[in-house]
């Protein structure tokens, strides 16, 4: 009877978060597995034209968009995560080798005000600064004697756009990630860097066999939830490119899995559109869902707790 | 390879620039090929004497030579010194054989050849069969030798240990001491270790060097301190149990503890502190030094009485900083709570891994005197004492040196 009345209360304080989760996560998903198998959905009249298992999927792989998408993805995830992880930790490290407590809290917070701001801001100021005429990239190439480079504006070729916004996002993640670093850093024991003193290692040898496997569970942690946030990259794009998605002449061109899917829920008027964004969405899931099993299998040799 | 350590002052900055004086003008040498104790109470500089030997730390002023070699300005990296922590540091995400390795790779030894040493100096401290373990798997007794041979492994000139001891229980410190020592002597290297404890110290080094807040008070081999030490602090400081200390006077040549003379003494009169070892009581058929026993500690071999005196001196414990913030009454009532409780049951096992009452009862102006079991001395019996004269030392009242 107690255990009864026990049950009931559990369920009652577990009440919002269900209800709110099945509002806006669990609904929405099946709901996604439904529409990717429905053939041409009308979203006004919630009617469609019976089952299929592939079409869809079919549709998607064809779109000359989604393959643009999948290698922007695949380019900002694989560059730009791997980058800033080892920037962020070459960084944390001399954050944390600066003996002036002052200074170096100085430094941090001038490390993590990036992440308290905002990313559309941001990317409008890297817009600015890979400017072809008033940037100050431009401005040092200019001093080394090379003359102005179109990165982003109007005509400026993919692989300069590319360059460009993958820079941006790699500077975007470093806040976070020396945030984490710095306090897993914090958190050695000294001893280990007096004793490898002792024991005649050099710098980097340190740095190689004491400070990353020590920090190894960091790193982990941190590689996969920024693997996971790479895929899902849109934001970043909107930021630097605006609602283009590109440098301008050249709409889309920079357009990501996730913008892929917004692209298709602007078109949620036309039959099978909602499905479209659907079978993106479900690939981009499982995508995210192999690399992050691969990482953790990786982890399973490499990271030390 | 001898040691010499000339001047050596370490003054730690704090940083509302008061002075520390951690290690005060120290003038040691340390005999080459031998195991060297730095003896002394928790913030005496006996540790930042061994940092400042290992490099880690500069002295303020003051060199360290090896050999004839001026170390000072030479980082610890390129000493050759082998340092274990007290807590060991081994590298938690390496295999026993890559902690050993280690130092070795750093010197870009030959891997081959470097993998014979490891395996040769890991079976010479016991733990040749634990190679592919990692630090978390080990007791720690198995990771002070997974320690002791990281440090020996690249052939060091000196071996430094900090505190070895003191995370082990007590069997396994009677044990890796003697392990220790045995290494020691293997190895035939020079080695100095810091530890707190006296008889730890006294049992396994041919020479200690006693510190109190930063100042030698004694160097010499471990039997001849005890046996003659140069002031009260180390006579207190070394023997279990502690020497008693009694309150006194030099009259007309004779030691004088109230009324009763227990010895001689060429000195002047003056009002002195008297100490005498527990060992140092002898019962006889005749003397004016007459006590009644309180308590009687029995351990088979011995058996110790504890005995009420008005003229013994309370003696502070080193061990133990915790105590001293109680009362000096408080203590002594809860020592005579506790005494009054085990007096009823005095037995052996008791007695023998009891600590707290024993010291507590020391608390109290009590002092305890070793005797033959086979006396057979009950509580409340009367005894009559002769003090042997090399087992009693005078002091100066103020000074607290040998007069």
């Amino acid at each position: 009877m107690l255990e009864e009345q026990q049950n009931i209360k559990s369920w009652f304080y577990l009440a919002p978060a269900l209800i709110l989760l099945s509002i806006f996560i669990f609904y929405p998903i099946f709901n996604a597995i439904f529409l990717v198998f429905v053939k041409d959905f009308n979203y006004l009249q919630g009617t469609h034209d019976g089952f299929t298992l592939t079409e869809n999927f079919r549709y998607v792989l064809r779109d000359p968009n989604f393959s643009m998408a999948m290698l922007n993805t695949m380019l900002i995830t694989f560059v730009s995560v791997p980058l800033s992880v080892i920037i962020a930790l070459l960084i944390s490290v001399w954050l944390n080798a600066i003996p002036v407590k002052k200074i170096q809290g100085f430094f941090q917070t001038v490390f993590f005000l990036p992440y308290v701001t905002n990313a559309i801001a941001i990317g409008m100021a890297f817009a600015f600064l890979f400017n072809q005429y008033y940037g100050l990239i431009n401005w040092f190439l200019g001093l080394l004697g090379i003359s102005p480079i179109n990165w982003v504006g109007m005509g400026a070729s993919w692989g300069r756009a590319m360059f460009s916004l993958l820079v941006y996002i790699t500077w975007l993640g470093l806040a976070f990630k020396i945030m984490v670093f710095l306090s897993g850093l914090q958190g050695i024991d000294k001893q280990y860097y007096e004793a490898a003193r002792v024991d005649s290692a050099s710098r980097s040898r340190v740095f190689k066999r004491i400070t990353v496997p020590l920090l190894s569970p960091m790193i982990m942690y941190i590689t996969v939830t920024s693997f996971i946030g790479a895929f899902k990259a849109y934001t970043e794009v909107i930021g630097m490119f605006g609602e283009r998605l590109g440098p301008a002449g050249d709409d889309r061109s920079m357009i990501t899995i996730v913008a892929l899917v917004y692209d298709a829920l602007d078109r949620s008027g036309v039959p099978g559109a909602l499905s479209e964004a659907a079978a993106a969405a479900l690939i981009l899931f499982a995508v995210t869902l192999v690399f992050t099993f691969v990482n953790l299998q990786v982890s399973k040799k490499r990271v030390h707790y | 390879m001898e040691i010499t350590l000339q001047n050596l002052t370490k003054i730690f900055q704090s940083k509302r620039e008061d002075e520390v004086v951690a290690v005060d003008n120290l003038d040691i040498v340390i005999p080459s090929g031998k195991l060297f104790g730095l003896l002394g109470p928790s913030g005496c500089g006996k540790s930042t004497t061994l940092f400042m030997i290992s490099g880690l730390l500069k002295p303020t002023s003051g060199k360290i030579y090896f050999g004839n070699e001026d170390v000072t300005p030479v980082p610890p990296e390129d000493r050759g010194i082998g340092l274990v922590f007290q807590n060991y540091a081994l590298y938690p995400h390496m295999t026993v054989k890559q902690n050993i390795m280690f130092p070795l790779e750093n010197i870009k030894m030959d891997k081959r050849e470097g993998l014979k040493k490891a395996q040769e100096i890991a079976d010479l401290v016991g733990i040749g069969h634990l190679m592919n373990r990692k630090p978390a798997q080990l007791s720690g007794g198995q990771q002070q030798r997974v320690a002791i041979a990281r440090a020996l492994v690249k052939s060091p000139r000196v071996l430094l240990l900090d505190e070895p001891l003191s995370n082990l229980d007590a069997r396994l410190r009677l044990q890796t001491r003697e392990e220790i020592r045995r290494i020691q002597r293997e190895t035939g290297i020079t080695t100095i270790f810091v530890t707190h404890d006296q008889e730890e110290a006294m049992s396994i080094s041919d020479e200690i060097v006693v510190l109190d807040e930063g100042v030698t008070q004694q160097v010499g081999k471990p039997q001849r301190v005890y046996d003659k030490p140069n002031n009260l602090f180390v006579a207190k400081f070394l023997g279990t149990p502690p020497i008693n200390i009694f309150d006194g006077r030099i009259e007309d040549g004779k030691i004088m503890i109230g009324d009763v003379a227990i010895g001689k003494s060429d000195a002047e009169d003056q009002e002195v502190t008297v100490g005498i070892r527990p060992e140092g009581f002898k019962i006889v058929e005749r003397s004016s030094f007459q006590v009644e026993v309180e308590f009687v500690e029995t351990i088979g071999r011995d058996t110790t009485l504890i005995i009420r005196h008005p003229d013994v001196e309370v003696q502070e414990s080193f061990e133990d900083p915790e105590q001293e913030e109680n009362t000096e009454e408080e203590q002594a009532a809860f020592a005579q709570e506790v005494a009054e409780e085990l007096g009823e049951e005095v037995d052996d096992t008791k007695m023998a891994g009891i600590d707290i009452p024993q010291q507590s009862v020391q608390q109290a102006k009590t002092f305890r005197a070793i005797v033959d079991a086979d006396y057979g001395v009950e509580p409340g019996d009367t005894v009559k004492f002769t003090v042997k004269p090399h087992k009693m030392h005078v002091f100066n009242k103020e000074t607290g040196e040998l007069v």
